[in-house]
């Protein structure tokens, strides 16, 4: 029997989930520059998010296919660190409650700089540790996290201090995680799950595969939402996967692909917030029917 | 380590040559098997996909390279010798003992196939991933070495070979994408980035984590998540416990010094792996100190590759390590005259020796590399890699301080490095140095 995950730390995530499918965006925050990324944020919450996942960008991001690197390249060109992502999540104006998607490093290291000058005097090594951007992440209004490169092994220290601060820890599970390692991470999970829909990277695809399917099944027997990611760009992607038992969808590449056309072809700010908001209500609509059939299906069963 | 455990090298030196070559306990020698700990340091901090991949290559690890399941290290040690040509010699450098009135051995890695220690590694790999039953190999490359032992060791297996290259290096190292092609092997131009070795690591990594069920990533060095710094290490231990043995039987002792160049840090843990636990034996890990020790964080550029010296704790490519980096935690562009060691962190084993006080970094700047390079190739007759130049370069600066005998890892040749050395030559007065004018023009 699997353990059932605690309700997450965070009530307004919780809330996102409640009652019917939860639309869940994620665009990198700086991207191309922050003027214009606050006006995109502001446009995915009009157009109906429930969650939105903020990409804190890294020099190095292992998980990403080319269109959110290079959303990530242009958001560190034009000046995107730590502390402006946190100043950005404090000024952006949404109802939905956010989510920082960053790397490891980025957490581990935040604060090194004052503790490294002090250690330097005291002689110590400087050890900083996640507890110091979580402690800044909560007092921006971040709810929760994703660390695509922390394995639930390494999270104890993270997962303590999320605890600590009331932020969820988002883990990803893959088609290729294995039973035991499910169990591991479900220990760790809050708010809910990110259910990788196919192997690879990030990156917008046509098709939804057969492995998330496989992958909702496996996840059934535990009480924590369950939201698809990686692959999904259109209305019909949504409406089947919510069908098929997601509680929600989560869509990247899609989104930042239309940032980056807003880029190569010079288009302004308002006209690519439009798509964007346009692209979200259609994604949000394509959940809801997803999930009207599902409890139609239910109901006449 | 700890007081209390044995110094196994003052246990054994007083008996003859062959048990001091095989001491019963080395402590040492197996740390990070179980658990990739070292210390503070190591792990596996990589995406959920490649998590599964992680556990079956740590289960082929334990069974085929430490229980020796299927005579897996008997056929890898055949293939080392027969298609490798080990051992490789341990050559006592007469013109540099007098110079620096010391003996000066040099444990020829330049003479494994291939023309630098980098087989050790690719072959073990390759085969590894036969006995896994994968279908096929991917490979970063920086230099163009590892991605050419890589291709060499797949024909030589007769596996498909895929390797990612920094465009930017493609550049500047086009005999070895050559000898790549020649030897089957595709090779993918990684344009992300900078174009350099951590771009075309990270898109190994993708690649890895889409077609990870059939597919084996033979990295190149020492680092990224447990278990391949272990492994990588103990693939290439033969060179220090032939060291080893050869010092004993040839020069009637073990060392006083180890010295080698430190990137990654592959040849730095296979010459250092066999000597760890013998405390009497200092080891010096010589890092591309670049054009200077300073950053410059507003432009995130780090003029050198000194991570072990200048870095600090972070967590790059699967493994907490040492790394340049700037005060958020973004990676630094590295710099070094030598490509091979110009990158950000440094295996996870080496940041806990250095932690320890076990093993000495330091390191030797552009200049004093070249310079290595002109006297070895002028005194000696042997053209080193840029990368192992460094080595020498610290023995000239450090000679004073080192015992009586002294081993450096000659790790690989520098027949790759003919154009950069030309060019960088150019541009000093060397006094070692030919008048390279001539050739600058373009031939």
């Amino acid at each position: 029997m699997a353990r059932v995950p605690e309700t997450g730390n965070s009530e307004a995530i919780a809330a996102a989930f409640a009652d019917g499918p939860a639309y869940i965006p994620y665009l990198a925050v700086g991207d191309p520059d922050e003027e214009s990324s606050k006006a995109y944020v502001e446009a995915l919450d009009r157009g109906g998010a429930d969650v939105i996942e903020l990409g804190l960008p890294f020099s190095e991001p292992i998980a990403e296919g080319s269109t959110i690197q290079g959303a990530l390249v242009r958001a560190l060109d034009a000046g995107m660190t730590p502390d402006r992502f946190f100043a950005f999540a404090e000024e952006v104006e949404v109802e939905a409650p956010l989510v920082c998607m960053t790397y490891y490093n980025l957490i581990y290291q935040y604060g090194s700089g004052e503790a490294r000058s002090a250690s330097d005097a005291s002689g110590e090594t400087a050890s900083t540790g996640p507890r110091p951007f979580v402690e800044r992440a909560a007092a921006a209004g971040i709810q929760g996290l994703v660390v695509p490169d922390l394995p639930a092994e390494e999270a104890d220290p993270l997962r303590e201090a999320c605890d600590e601060f009331g932020l969820d820890l988002v883990f990803i599970v893959a088609p290729t995680t294995v039973d035991d390692r499910l169990d591991r991470i479900m220990s760790q999970v809050s708010g809910y799950v990110y259910v990788q829909a196919r192997l690879g990277t990030t990156g917008a695809r046509s098709d939804v595969s057969d492995q998330t399917t496989e992958s909702l099944d496996r996840l059934r027997e535990y009480d924590v939402p369950k939201a698809v990611g990686f692959g999904i760009s259109a209305g019909e992607h949504a409406e089947r996967i919510v069908a098929g038992g997601a509680d929600g969808i989560i869509v990247g590449s899609a989104l930042v692909d239309i940032v980056a056309e807003g880029v190569e072809d010079d288009l302004s700010t308002a006209e690519v917030a439009d798509r964007l908001e346009a692209l979200s209500r259609e994604l949000k609509a394509g959940a809801e029917r997803g999930y009207a059939a599902r409890v139609e299906a239910a109901e006449s069963r | 380590m700890s007081e209390t455990e044995p110094t196994t090298s003052e246990a054994t030196s007083a008996t003859d040559g062959a048990d001091a070559a095989t001491p019963s306990r080395r402590p040492g020698r197996e740390r990070g098997r179980d658990d990739g700990k070292f210390g503070r340091y190591g792990g596996q901090y990589v995406p959920e996909a490649l998590m599964p991949a992680i556990e079956e290559l740590t289960d082929a690890y334990r069974r085929y390279v430490l229980g020796n399941e299927d005579g897996f290290m008997d056929e890898f040690r055949e293939r080392l010798a027969d298609f490798g040509g080990r051992p490789t010699p341990l050559q006592r450098a007469d013109r540099l003992s007098e110079r620096y009135d010391l003996e000066v051995y040099l444990k020829r890695e330049d003479l494994l196939h291939g023309g630098a220690h980098k087989l050790n590694n690719a072959l073990g790999q390759v085969l590894l991933a036969k006995y896994m039953g994968k279908e096929r190999i991917v490979a970063e490359t920086g230099a163009g070495q590892h991605g050419t032992a890589t291709a060499m060791a797949a024909a030589h297996l007769d596996m498909p070979c895929e390797i990612y290259m920094g465009e930017r290096d493609i550049n500047r190292q086009r005999p070895n994408v050559f000898r790549m092609k020649l030897n089957g092997a595709e090779v993918n131009p990684v344009t992300a980035g900078r174009g350099t070795l951590k771009e075309a690591i990270s898109e190994t990594m993708r690649d890895w984590a889409t077609t990870v069920e059939n597919t084996h990533y033979v990295i190149g060095s020492v680092v990224g998540p447990h278990p391949f710094p272990v492994m990588v290490r103990d693939f290439q231990a033969v060179i220090s416990e032939e060291a080893r043995e050869q010092s004993i039987e040839k020069a009637g002792g073990l060392p006083t010094d180890v010295v080698a160049c430190a990137g990654g840090g592959s040849n730095t843990m296979g010459a250092f792996a066999g000597f760890v636990d013998d405390e009497a034996v200092a080891l010096h890990a010589v890092e591309a100190g670049g054009s200077t020790l300073e950053v410059d964080e507003e432009a995130g550029v780090a003029p050198n590759s000194a991570s072990l010296y200048a870095g600090d704790e972070g967590v790059l490519h699967g493994a907490r390590t040492k790394l340049l980096q700037d005060s958020d935690g973004q990676i630094m562009e590295s710099h070094s005259i030598s490509s091979g060691l110009d990158y950000a962190g440094v295996g996870p084993e080496l940041a806990y020796l250095v932690d320890e006080g076990r093993v000495n970094p330091v390191a030797v700047d552009d200049d004093a590399a070249l310079e290595g390079f002109h006297r070895l190739s002028r005194t000696e007759g042997i053209i080193p890699a840029l990368e192992t130049a460094h080595a020498f370069g610290f023995l000239e600066e450090h000679h004073e301080e080192l015992g009586e005998r002294v081993v450096v890892n000659v790790s690989g040749r520098g027949d790759k490095d003919l154009d950069a050395a030309i060019e960088e030559t150019d541009k000093r007065d060397i006094a070692e140095a030919p008048d390279m004018s001539m050739f600058t023009g373009g031939i």
